[in-house]
């Protein structure tokens, strides 16, 4: 089990804005009163897009057995981290501590059926409960069968979610970064007119395959991806990490202990970003070029974002023009606060108000500065006072995560997926057209109108009693 | 309403159309202890047999005049007569319905003159009902067919009311229920529970549900259906409360029935969707005097749950539709109701209902037309019988079988289409179809200076890049 000092290390993040009040993201979950993952969760979630690790989930079957396989993260190649595996302890495991003795061959069986190029090993709360030693397992395995095996200590109980992204990239850190050198250029990649920088992305996880659409811009302004961590990402990329120029923390503060640890190592300077709408995609590449400081690549990507931003502002005018004047309540998490509304606004639609829960200072001013000073600021998420907001804002649509959903559909209010688990690419200039469709997709839809539409025998009980004049009935009119 | 373009080609590929002929069949096969005779050469009903047996997967009732080489130059009116004389001494059946092919009308043979011979020279059999139709295939299709012997049936069996003595309203909760083609056994059985659910005796015409839902008999033979509208009741339909007509095709049948009857008549295009569901479940809640039972309105609530969920996949998708102008008009208007479009519509031929589908241009054509169009327009998917198999794997786009034959489908003769239940359930299978296009799928992209190495190692589940 981890130490609580360890736990308390992770949790005081000195690079986290949050970390400075008292309010924090990282905070105890509340009794009665919590939604969201345990740090189990954030940790594999955080990990699981590394495509051919053998994900291991020691523990019985209720962590692995409904969490397997479910995130919209793409490969490009190996899928072996599509494959579920855990060692499934059985009560008699448990009892008669047997449950390394199971770990020891599960790490075997996984490397001997799917030659993983590593293992990683997810604790869960009954072996740390029972004192499962998985670090020394872990070691003892990877000696013996030459294969790496990297513990991932992340029992449920340690915290929250947010924990578990710290506790991954923790163990990321400390366990893969820096154990090989960077592979040369492949040959014919450097065309010789200019330098290839190498850079990391943390906190990507190429949703849907999103980050497909932002990689080809970074090849054409001669930036190499050491890794994405974790999207579409490889062992030996993570193992590389170290040797990268800048790192960019892509939306989000979940793994932001790598950042500022491979800062503090290895000296990288970081910088938040992202790559929802023109203007922050734009900004990423104008911050990647700042912090490289090579005059040449900041004239390349000057020209590449003119280009860009010309092609993409004349595909999306006619979705401009259907969107144009549309209320959007926007509910969703941390930075994307902010970074989604420019996207929104970009499209012509109005945001009327968003969700704070999560954001800093730092994201409420930015807020302010795009949104206005009297911008309504949504503290409380729960679903009834984002009704009341979609109510008394004349809402057309509200774009959150996958979780209010069904409570806006429910409601019968337009709504948009933006957060894990969607479907749909929205990153990147390319992926704005996407986003585009799809808002106009729901926001369009003529069912709105017909799951508002009262059942017409509840419509008017007068004209039915004048329907039903000539069959010369009267239940109805007590009926109605 | 949508431009109208016809057929403008000489040759017909991959034809969607099904002969006016077996439709009349059909509708036979939807009453009791009754058997179709087509009055032409054997061919006819051996394909209309085949065709039917494959799509019902059941035995089919069906026999021919038998016209030979003699019979079509010299005249094929003893051939009727002979073979009603041979139906109705051996099976002594409730009804024989004689629907013309091409070639009796174009030899000119006069099939009522026919059957008035037969009750002539055969006064024994008087007591059977004969039904003369002229159902040429050279005209109309499946569904002018059905609608005709609908027609035909009540033309022969209801009474008028003035010298039958009937009155609407004397049965005060019987409901005649007038069918098209396009209504599947399982479409009409979950149509007669909604009624029955309402506090009524539905009396569908036909009822195919009785007769052709694969059923397993305990007789182990039947030369007649074995099921269907008794025959007997159709006297009773001028005492009926009212009629309810589903279906344009029907329009003749119903204006008939009215005017014999005069019993009040509802009609209904569809029942696919919400808001024609709305439009009926309400009139016989109006008919009732009795609230709308809360099974329904349980249903009713979960279509628009449906709705919402299924809208994603919906909404903004295209689709290729060929099919009866019924079934395609119901098909359209459900997917516009929940934000999809019809942009290929193909119908086999004519008919009132093609003027209320929800489209630009319907073409009266062929399957190839339909390829042609749907491809033309980028459709997504493709409904259409079991025939658009091939053409969507040209179009390389998933097919939904709906209609006639489905020979390649188990059960596709029994799916429920309408009413609030199938109508969710529809849109459930349309949005699992269009969830299978992974739309929006992004394809993958390998950096040139990618770290990457998948080719050099055997992990598990290698795709290549350039899969997608």
């Amino acid at each position: 089990m981890m130490k609580s000092k360890d736990i308390a290390e992770l949790l005081n993040e000195p690079a986290c804005a949050h970390n400075k009040k008292e309010k924090s993201g990282c905070a105890r979950p509340k009794p009665g009163a919590s939604a969201g993952g345990c740090a189990f969760d954030g940790a594999q979630i955080a990990l699981l897009p590394i495509a051919d690790v053998a994900h291991i989930v020691h523990g019985s079957i209720a962590c692995a057995g409904s969490s397997w396989d479910n995130r919209g993260t793409r490969s490009s190649g190996p899928r072996l981290f599509k494959v579920g595996m855990t060692t499934d302890l059985t009560e008699q495991d448990v009892i008669m501590g047997r449950g390394e003795k199971r770990l020891f061959h599960s790490i075997k069986q996984a490397i001997d059926d799917y030659s993983p190029a590593a293992v990683f090993v997810y604790n869960t709360c009954i072996p740390a409960l029972i004192g499962d030693d998985i670090e020394a397992i872990c070691k003892s395995a990877e000696e013996r069968w030459g294969t790496p095996v990297v513990p991932v200590d992340c029992a449920g109980f340690y915290g929250t979610k947010n924990l578990g992204n710290r506790i991954a990239g923790d163990a990321m850190v400390k366990h893969v970064c820096g154990t090989r050198e960077p592979d040369p250029l492949p040959h014919g990649a450097q065309s010789g007119d200019f330098k290839v920088h190498d850079v990391n992305l943390v906190g990507e996880y190429n949703i849907a395959g999103e980050f497909w659409h932002v990689l080809p811009l970074l090849d054409h302004l001669g930036i190499r991806v050491l890794c994405t961590l974790s999207g579409d990402a490889r062992y030996r990329e993570v193992q590389t990490m170290h040797r990268a120029e800048v790192n960019m923390m892509v939306c989000s503060k979940a793994m932001l202990n790598v950042a500022r640890k491979l800062e503090d190592s290895f000296g990288t300077p970081w910088f938040e970003g992202s790559f929802y709408g023109v203007e922050d995609t734009s900004k990423a590449l104008r911050d990647f070029a700042r912090l490289i400081n090579d005059p040449h690549l900041t004239t390349r990507t000057e020209a590449l974002i003119t280009t860009e931003e010309a092609r993409i502002h004349k595909a999306l005018e006619p979705w401009r023009q259907r969107l144009k004047g549309k209320r959007v309540l926007l509910y969703t998490g941390g930075v994307k606060s902010w970074s989604i509304v420019s996207a929104l606004q970009d499209l012509g639609m109005t945001v009327v108000a968003t969700g704070t829960k999560k954001s800093t200072e730092e994201d409420k001013a930015r807020i302010r500065e795009i949104m206005g000073e009297d911008t309504k600021m949504i503290e409380d998420g729960s679903p009834r006072a984002l009704l009341n907001v979609v109510r008394d804002y004349n809402v057309d649509i509200l774009i959150a995560g996958g979780r209010n959903m069904y409570t806006a559909l429910k409601a019968r209010i337009p709504f948009l997926d933006i957060n894990q688990e969607r479907e749909f690419g929205y990153a990147g200039y390319e992926g704005m057209l996407e986003l585009a469709k799809q808002l106009a997709l729901t926001v369009e839809s003529p069912i709105w109108q017909a799951v508002r539409k009262p059942a017409p025998w509840v419509a008017s009980p007068a004209a039915m009693v004048q329907d039903l004049a000539s069959t010369g009935t009267t239940q109805e009119a007590a009926h109605a | 309403m949508p431009e109208i373009t016809k057929r403008n080609k000489a040759l017909s590929v991959s034809p969607l159309k099904a002969s006016q002929t077996i439709g009349a069949a059909l509708a036979f096969l939807g009453f009791h202890r009754a058997i179709p005779m087509l009055h032409g050469a054997q061919g006819c009903t051996a394909f209309g047999k085949v065709f039917f047996v494959r799509h019902f997967r059941e035995p089919i009732p069906l026999q021919t005049t038998a016209m030979d080489q003699i019979a079509a130059v010299m005249g094929s009116e003893d051939n009727v007569v002979e073979g009603l004389k041979a139906i109705c001494s051996k099976n002594s059946p409730s009804l024989v319905g004689v629907p013309t092919t091409g070639l009796a009308e174009t030899q000119g043979s006069d099939v009522s003159m026919a059957v008035g011979e037969f009750r002539k020279k055969y006064p024994e059999y008087s007591h059977i009902p004969v039904v003369p139709l002229s159902t040429p295939d050279f005209s109309g299709c499946l569904e002018t067919g059905f609608a005709k012997a609908v027609e035909g049936v009540i033309n022969v069996l209801v009474p008028d009311a003035a010298s039958a003595g009937t009155k609407p309203g004397k049965r005060p909760r019987q409901l005649n229920v007038l069918v098209n083609s396009s209504l599947t056994p399982g479409d009409l059985e979950a149509l007669k529970d909604i009624i029955e659910l309402c506090g009524f005796r539905p009396l569908v015409i036909p009822d195919l549900s009785d007769s052709l839902d694969g059923h397993l008999p305990d007789e182990d033979f039947s030369p007649l259906t074995i099921g269907g509208t008794p025959v007997a009741e159709m006297a009773t339909l001028g005492d009926s409360k009212a009629t309810l007509v589903i279906g344009a095709s029907l329009k003749a049948a119903a204006d008939l029935l009215k005017e014999r009857t005069g019993v009040p008549d509802y009609r209904f295009d569809h029942l696919m969707g919400l808001e024609t569901n709305d439009a009926f479940i309400h009139t016989l809640h109006q008919l009732s005097g009795e609230p709308v039972p809360m099974k329904l309105q349980r249903q009713r609530a979960q279509l628009q749950d449906a709705m919402l969920d299924t809208h994603f996949m919906l909404g903004l998708s295209r689709f290729a539709i060929a099919a009866d102008a019924d079934l395609l008009n119901g098909f359209s208007h459900l997917l516009a109701e929940n934000g999809a479009y019809t942009v290929a519509a193909v119908v086999p031929a004519n008919a009132p209902a093609i003027k209320n589908i929800v489209t630009e241009r319907v073409h009266i054509g062929d399957l190839e037309d339909l390829e042609k169009m749907a491809e033309a327009n980028e459709a997504e998917v493709l409904i259409c019988n079991s025939h658009g198999q091939e053409t969507s794997l040209r179009l390389g786009i998933p097919l939904l079988r709906a209609g006639f034959p489905q020979y390649d489908l188990v059960g596709g003769y029994q799916r429920q289409w309408i009413g609030y239940a199938g109508t969710r359930q529809t849109l459930f299978d349309i949005a699992n179809i269009l969830l299978s296009l992974e739309k929006g799928e992004i394809h993958p992209y390998r950096s040139i200076y990618a770290q990457k190495r998948d080719d050099e190692v055997t992990h598990f589940g290698k795709v290549s890049p350039t899969r997608h």
